[in-house]
Formats: C-alpha cells, sequence, structure tokens
C-alpha cells in the first residue's frame, strides 16, 4: 500500500493561483432555495485577525443534494448550484459567503444530519487543513444531529451561526484560546 | 439504498503536527482542544468535482504565459496522483504556485529583494489524465529568505493543491528538489514527521524526462487517501 503524501502549510502566497471569480457567491441567477449570507472573522490565540487565509466550503443544495457521483438519488442537482466555495480572507480576516440555506442529507445511523456546511481553514501557520461544520440557529434538528452529538455542550455554540438579520448570519472561526471553534478529525 | 464507503484515515505521524515550535506561526494558529472525531457521513465522501470548465491548455505551461520566455532553469514536473491502494486518481484539478527563478512570488505581500520576472506568473493548473497522469513545465523556482528564525531560507520548492473525488482526499503540499543543502534546515519541511514521510515531498530527477538541449526532468508522484474496505487492485 502507497503511503499518502504529507499535508504541508499552504503558506502566505497562494493568492496568485488559489482564488477565483466569484468564490465566495454560489448562488446562481435561478438558484433554488433561500439565499443566506454568512459573514465571520478568522482569528488566531491572540485574538488577532488572520488576514492571509482562506476557507473553503462544501454544501449540498436546497433538497439536500451534493453535486456529486456518489450521492445517487432522484433529486437531479441544481443547475446553478456547484455547493463549492473557496474564499480568502480580506485584509482584517472577514469572509462573506453567499449561499443557500442547504437541506437536511442522510446520517450514517439512519435519519437525516441537520442543515449544515462543511469548511476547510487553510492559512500560513496551518500545517494541515483545520476542517470545521456551521449549523443554523434556528433548527429543531440540531438536537439530534449525529455529529453535533458528538461535541461537548459547552462547546457546541461554536459550531452555531449567529442570526444578524433576516437570512444573515455571523460564524467566526477562532483557531486557539477562548472561544475556540471547535475542529474535526475526518 | 447503497452503503456509504469511507476513506482510510491518516496514520499517526503522516502529517506534520499542528505545533510547531521551529515553525513560529504554528505557536497562536493551533488549536489546543484535541479534534473530534466524527463518522464520514455523505458530506465528507461527497467533495467538490471543481476545475474542469477553468482549465485552459495553457495553464501548465508557465514558460508560455507571458510575450517572452522567463528566466531561470526550465523544468518538466510529471507524475501521477494515485490513492493508497495505487488507484489513479482520474479528471481531476492540481494547481501550483511558485516562486520565480530569483525566489520572489508575483504576489503584492512579496517584500523579498529579489527581482520580479515580467515573462513569470507562478501559477498553473492542469488535470490529472484518465491514467492519473499530470506534467507541468515551468522554471526552477530560487530559495528565498523568510522571517521565521535569524538567517531563515526556504528550500526551492513548489506549491501544490489538489482536490481528489472527496472532500477527504484534499490535499495542499509543497515538493522539494533533490539534494537542496537547505532542506535539512527549513522547519516546514521538517515538521513532516521521519525521513521516510519526508522523502515523499522530494521529487526525483529523471533523464528519462528531461528533454535534450530544453529542460531538466523531475518526477513527482502523489498518494491521496484510499478508500476503507476496498480491494487491492490487482
Ligand atoms: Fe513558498
Amino acid at each position: 500500500m502507497a503511503e499518502v503524501t504529507p499535508f504541508q502549510t499552504v503558506g502566505p502566497f497562494f493568492g496568485i493561483a488559489l482564488p477565483f471569480e466569484p468564490g465566495d457567491t454560489l448562488t446562481g441567477p435561478h438558484v433554488m432555495g433561500s439565499r443566506i449570507i454568512i459573514e465571520g472573522q478568522v482569528r488566531d490565540g491572540e485574538g488577532q485577525p488572520l488576514p492571509d487565509a482562506f476557507i473553503e466550503t462544501w454544501q449540498a443544495n436546497a433538497v439536500g443534494r451534493y453535486r456529486h457521483p456518489e450521492h445517487q438519488g432522484k433529486l437531479l442537482p441544481d443547475p446553478d448550484f456547484t455547493g463549492f466555495g473557496r474564499l480568502p480572507t480580506d485584509d482584517k480576516g472577514w469572509f462573506t459567503l453567499v449561499s443557500i440555506r442547504p437541506g437536511r442529507v442522510r446520517s450514517p445511523s439512519g435519519g437525516f444530519q441537520a442543515p449544515h456546511i462543511l469548511v476547510s481553514v487553510l492559512a500560513r501557520g496551518l500545517l494541515t487543513r483545520l476542517v470545521t461544520r456551521i449549523y443554523f440557529p434556528d433548527e429543531a434538528t440540531n438536537a439530534s444531529d449525529p455529529v453535533l452529538q458528538l461535541v461537548s455542550p459547552e462547546r457546541r455554540p461554536t459550531l452555531i451561526a449567529q442570526p444578524i438579520a433576516a437570512d444573515r448570519y455571523r460564524f467566526d472561526i477562532v483557531l486557539q484560546g477562548p472561544g475556540e471553534t471547535v475542529f474535526f478529525d475526518v | 439504498m447503497t452503503p456509504l464507503v469511507g476513506y482510510r484515515r491518516p496514520a499517526p505521524g503522516v502529517h506534520p503536527p499542528r505545533d510547531y515550535g521551529a515553525y513560529r506561526a504554528t505557536q497562536w494558529r493551533h488549536p489546543k482542544e484535541p479534534l473530534v472525531i466524527i463518522p464520514q457521513t455523505l458530506s465528507e465522501i461527497t467533495g467538490p468535482i471543481y476545475g474542469h470548465d477553468k482549465v485552459r491548455s495553457t495553464d501548465a505551461d508557465l514558460t508560455s504565459q507571458h510575450p517572452g520566455a522567463p528566466l531561470g532553469e526550465r523544468i518538466v514536473v510529471e507524475g501521477r496522483v494515485l490513492d493508497e491502494d495505487g488507484r489513479p486518481v482520474r479528471d481531476s484539478l492540481i494547481e501550483l504556485w511558485q516562486a520565480n527563478a530569483a525566489g520572489r512570488y508575483a504576489h503584492k505581500n512579496d517584500t523579498h529583494g529579489a527581482p520580479l520576472d515580467p515573462n513569470f506568473t507562478g501559477a498553473g493548473r492542469t488535470m490529472t489524465d484518465s491514467e492519473g497522469f499530470y506534467r507541468f513545465v515551468t522554471i526552477k523556482p530560487g530559495a528565498y529568505p523568510w522571517p521565521n528564525h535569524h538567517n531563515a531560507w526556504r528550500p526551492a520548492h513548489i506549491h501544490f493543491s489538489l482536490f481528489g473525488p472527496s472532500f477527504l482526499t484534499r490535499l495542499i503540499t509543497q515538493m522539494y528538489f533533490p539534494g537542496d543543502p537547505l532542506l535539512p534546515l527549513d522547519p516546514i519541511f521538517n515538521s513532516v514527521p521521519g525521513e521516510r514521510a519526508q522523502r515523499r515531498l522530494i521529487a526525483a530527477f529523471d533523464l528519462g524526462l528531461t528533454q535534450p538541449g530544453r529542460a531538466l526532468g523531475f518526477r513527482f508522484d502523489f498518494v491521496l487517501r484510499g478508500r476503507d474496505g476496498t480491494p487491492m487492485e490487482p
């Protein structure tokens, strides 16, 4: 068996190659579902924003369907929705994702997961990527979500976006220290 | 409903630790809490199929993106993307970025005093073919200083970004060159635990890939996470 290639940091200069337009806007003109905006700041253990990070997001469409060959089913993917975002932070560490609220997808143990968005965090100083999930506050199904159940109740709030206006949420990513975001081993 | 087939979790000691003192920037950027182990669900097993409509034919030749030829040693970097079972990762995006021959990135935040090259941007991308092969033409990047510690220099390296078939196969790494005297001194290279794993980040000089009178050839293969519980290919 071949051994996997080790991860290395993305470093400070990925900006010449990785950003694409519009990496932060996942909604085409005819996308189905309700539009949402999620904004947030990435901060380090000293509370300093990261101006040299980027996040990648991956989510299902409005009916809980991933645009991927291994998600088989009757519901066709939405042609106006890829589900993939790539967002470099700005010089104050902020990102703003324009997307739609994802539908529910199956849970491996049966039933369904609560709506969520997967996030990878990459930056200078991160030798591997960090993985987290964004959940929604106004969502009763969070109580039975199989992944949230694995997180201690006092840390769960770091995974739940905060409402700031209609269909507008805030989700900060804290790499270290008080309020440290829960990161997953997947 | 077909059962989901997950991906193998990396063995301990394959990837660098998150907290690595010799690389100073990790100090305030690594989580102190342990990662929470979660099952691989449909969300993780699927992943972005990205880039197919973005790659132009010139993107894999970084020496032909401007009116003139860039300065530096022209090189070919070629190899395969495979999974842990040796299966080719087909039709999948590879992105790369690098410094120019003088060790300077065409990035606004690169303050190194070495010259920019108007004929070199240092960004490229390509798709793997049906057998997992890829090929780039570029120039050998220069070493460059960085502020990690006194007299710190990064060895020559090329940054790579790969997707593979799943959110779980995402890989970002750096490729180094054989015989570089800066390798033993570089905290980022040495953050990879153990010589065996480190060796997997060093390209092999390959006379077979070398084009007479034109370009030195280097071979570099990538191995992405393989499927769990699937039989090996014969
Ligand atoms: Fe670099």
